[in-house]
């Protein structure tokens, strides 16, 4: 990866637009000049603009991810917002938001502002997620207002579920105020107990604890009900069953302020490839069956679910190798996003580009606030230039993340971010 | 000699080698019923008796094996400190490994822990029973047993009984049996039952009485008393009531059935004495078929040489 400064003016040339936000699809240039959007259409080329040829490659918006786990502060071993920020911008994201669920977890106005401003000089755009609960132990709310006044985006106490519905009630109220959206991790602790993996025929099989769909789809089911009650901005983290998904899609026909993510691991993986007991496939809330993988992949065609996001969560290697039972849940997933979802997606469900590259980057935008068009003239350029067709391996000698506890190490993936553009900096992806 | 180098759990094991086993165990059998019961099969190798979690007849059948076929042994019993931090796991067996091994005997907590092991050594790795997943081993005994009373297991039919969810023994049984072409009933209270295990090819009954009239023999799973007040079952005393195998119940029935047991038994819980100690029990059977699979394995996995070469 080679990262510089962006010339003064800079012409991608040729290329694919995909334009999320007007939902267009052209062959054209973007011209950026100081870092800015000038003109996105047909340009003429001038003597002193720096060209890059884009002809066969895709030139969109650089990709959002509202669902990341950077670990800092506190466990930098694994992860840091500097080494995180190289990793999304390797996978085309420009901007992502970070789970409060550090150590000591975002829960204070004082600790969003140290995010704030130690993301001021790295290379993408970090918002932090501030902590639902203080100390995230789902008792007392968070200074929700004068945290989002430091720049939380959104709360949640990722990881760990809202378990008392109450707190819930007067998280989603309170956050109401702001509009807000709570984002809960939802999985019902009881009926999840010390599950490992989907509930099933396979865990069965593998003599490890299930953790079945209900334990998701009947808090999803609580917070969608809570949420209309208190007529507050809901976001569902990481839907992963059929049932959870039929509620959400039941409430978004009432319901406005609604939004919901799918990860791209819960569309490439079904439970049967848990068998060989790789601890990288376990992750909160598992992978599940085939049924509920297709589910998924419906719902994200017909708009039920708004966006992708990784819910990237890095872990050391010794962690990760500990017995499956032991194993902490997570894997990391921004840098082999794009073509993973590509894949799957496009390739194999017959999904188009346009419709998967709005889930990547206009839509995920909308949900936390932020602005949705970038091709506007006068923004300051977040534009990720893809490959589509380059078939390439996931290689741990190629990982930026300081961390490598991806299953998608050694897979053929489709689909391959080139360049990148983000806050001033253009970097060559290789 | 055995399709695999490891013998990690019996599901998709090859039948072939499932009776190749159990062919070669009634052979050291006989080697246990002489007077010198011992052969010089592994002289030379060194295996290791890797046991994260606590056990006694397992443990003593295997070091017996391992004795009579005259293999170098080296126990190693972690505690219960080290055992809770799961990352020493990969340092202890490759420590261990570093020493030179053929083969490790792992016990462990974790299900898909001797899996797991496969990745940090080369030594040949036979499941000693692994968290609540499978424990081949006391299956291919079990149907080594059934074997010796029935001649064969085709279209034999076995009830399992008990707890089926934290059960290795039942998994690895079910699995071994239904590969040798025995038909499965399993019995418990509903809640200790897995879900989807009718997609193993086994019938499920909560009620003892039709497994018995049904079943040629049945294997009677240790109940975990202490999983008694964690709501799954409400009282030994109406476990006893449905699912133990008490003398009454067995006068109900009219008929020859085999009754096996893994131990150790809670008498009057599950089993009672009188049943145990009967004659239609073949428990200690088991125990004596235990060392002499154990052999068989360990020789056909360590590729020993017989007696006359
Ligand atoms: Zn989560």
């Amino acid at each position: 990866m080679r990262s510089k400064k962006q010339p003064r003016e800079l012409l991608l040339k040729g290329g694919t637009v995909v334009d999320p936000f007007r939902k267009e699809k052209y062959v054209g240039d973007v011209f950026i000049k100081n870092g800015k959007i000038q003109k996105v259409g047909d340009v003429n080329y001038k003597s002193s603009m720096t060209q890059v040829d884009c002809s066969g490659l895709i030139v969109t918006h650089g990709f959002c991810d509202i669902h990341v786990h950077f670990r800092e502060p506190g466990r930098e071993d694994k992860e840091s917002l500097a080494t995180g920020s190289q990793a999304a911008l390797a996978g085309g994201f420009t901007r992502v938001c970070v789970m409060p669920n550090t150590n000591p977890p975002l829960d204070t106005p004082e600790s969003i502002r140290f995010i704030v401003e130690k993301a001021e000089t790295l290379p993408i755009h970090i918002h932090p997620i501030g902590s639902i609960t203080k100390g995230q132990k789902g008792k007392e709310i968070c200074e929700m207002v004068a945290m989002r006044n430091e720049g939380a985006v959104a709360f949640s106490d990722d990881g760990i579920p809202v378990s008392d519905g109450e707190i819930m009630r007067l998280a989603l109220e309170y956050a109401g105020m702001i509009g807000v959206p709570i984002i809960n991790h939802a999985e019902d602790c009881c009926i999840r107990k010390n599950g490992v993996m989907n509930e099933g025929e396979i865990s069965t099989r593998m003599g490890l604890t299930g953790n079945p769909d209900i334990a998701e789809s009947t808090m999803v089911n609580r917070d969608l009900e809570l949420a209309q009650l208190a007529g507050s901005v809901l976001h569902v983290p990481h839907v992963s069953t059929a049932k959870a998904m039929n509620h959400i899609r039941r409430m978004k026909k009432e319901n406005k302020h609604l939004s919901a993510e799918v990860t791209p691991h819960h569309l490439y993986f079904n439970d049967e490839a848990l068998v060989e007991y790789d601890t990288n496939l376990k992750v909160a809330p598992p992978i599940r069956t085939e049924h509920d993988r297709r589910a998924l992949i419906k719902a994200l065609k017909d708009d039920v679910i708004d966006c992708i996001a990784t819910d990237h969560a890095p872990h050391t290697i010794e962690e990760k190798e500990r017995t499956f039972d032991l194993a902490p849940f997570g894997m990391i997933g921004l840098e082999s996003c794009f073509g993973v979802v590509y894949q799957t997606l496009v390739k194999e469900s017959g999904m188009t580009l346009g419709e998967l590259i709005p889930k990547l980057t206009v839509n995920p935008r909308v949900v936390m606030g932020f602005q949705p068009d970038l091709f506007k003239p006068g923004i300051q350029a977040e534009i990720s230039v893809i490959d589509t067709e380059k078939e390439w391996v996931f290689k741990k000698s190629s990982i930026q993340s300081r961390s490598g506890n991806s299953p998608f190490l050694g897979k053929k993936l489709t689909g391959k971010i080139q360049f990148i553009l983000s806050k001033g900096i253009i970097t060559e992806i290789t | 000699m055995l399709q695999h180098k490891h013998l990690l759990g019996l599901e998709g094991y090859p039948s072939e080698d499932i009776q190749t086993i159990i062919d070669t165990a009634f052979g050291f059998r006989k080697v246990l019923e002489r007077p010198i019961k011992k052969v010089p099969s592994l002289q030379g190798k060194t295996v290791v008796n890797l046991f994260f979690e606590m056990s006694t007849r397992t443990r003593i059948s295997f070091e017996l094996a391992q004795k009579r076929m005259s293999a170098d042994t080296v126990a190693f019993s972690a505690t219960s400190s080290s055992l809770n931090k799961g990352e020493s796991f990969k340092d202890t067996v490759q420590n261990i490994e570093a020493m030179k091994i053929d083969a490790v005997i792992l016990r462990h907590p974790a299900s898909g822990a001797p899996r797991h092991l496969t990745k940090f050594v080369d030594a040949v790795v036979i499941n000693a029973g692994d968290g609540t997943h499978e424990h081949p081993t006391q299956a291919i005994l079990d149907m080594m047993s059934l074997q010796e009373q029935f001649n064969n297991l085709e279209g034999l039919k076995v009830g399992i009984i008990g707890d089926i969810s934290h059960s290795r023994v039942a998994l690895s049984n079910i699995f071994g049996l239904t590969t040798m072409g025995a038909d499965v009933m399993i019995c418990g209270p509903s809640t200790l039952i897995p879900p989807h295990i009718e997609k193993l090819g086994v019938k499920v009954s909560y009620d003892m009485d039709e497994v018995i009239d049904w079943a040629d023999a049945v294997n009677i799973l240790r109940i975990q008393l202490e999983r008694m007040g964690t709501g799954l079952y409400p009282s030994i005393r109406e476990y006893r009531e449905l699912f133990g195998l008490s003398v009454e119940r067995i006068k109900r029935h009219s008929k020859d059935l085999v009754v096996m047991h893994p131990g150790p038994m809670n008498r009057g819980t599950e089993i009672d004495s009188a049943v145990a100690d009967s004659d239609r029990a073949i428990i200690l059977d088991q125990v004596l078929n235990g060392v002499a699979s154990r052999m068989a394995i360990l020789y056909l996995l360590l590729g020993g040489k017989t007696e006359e070469n």
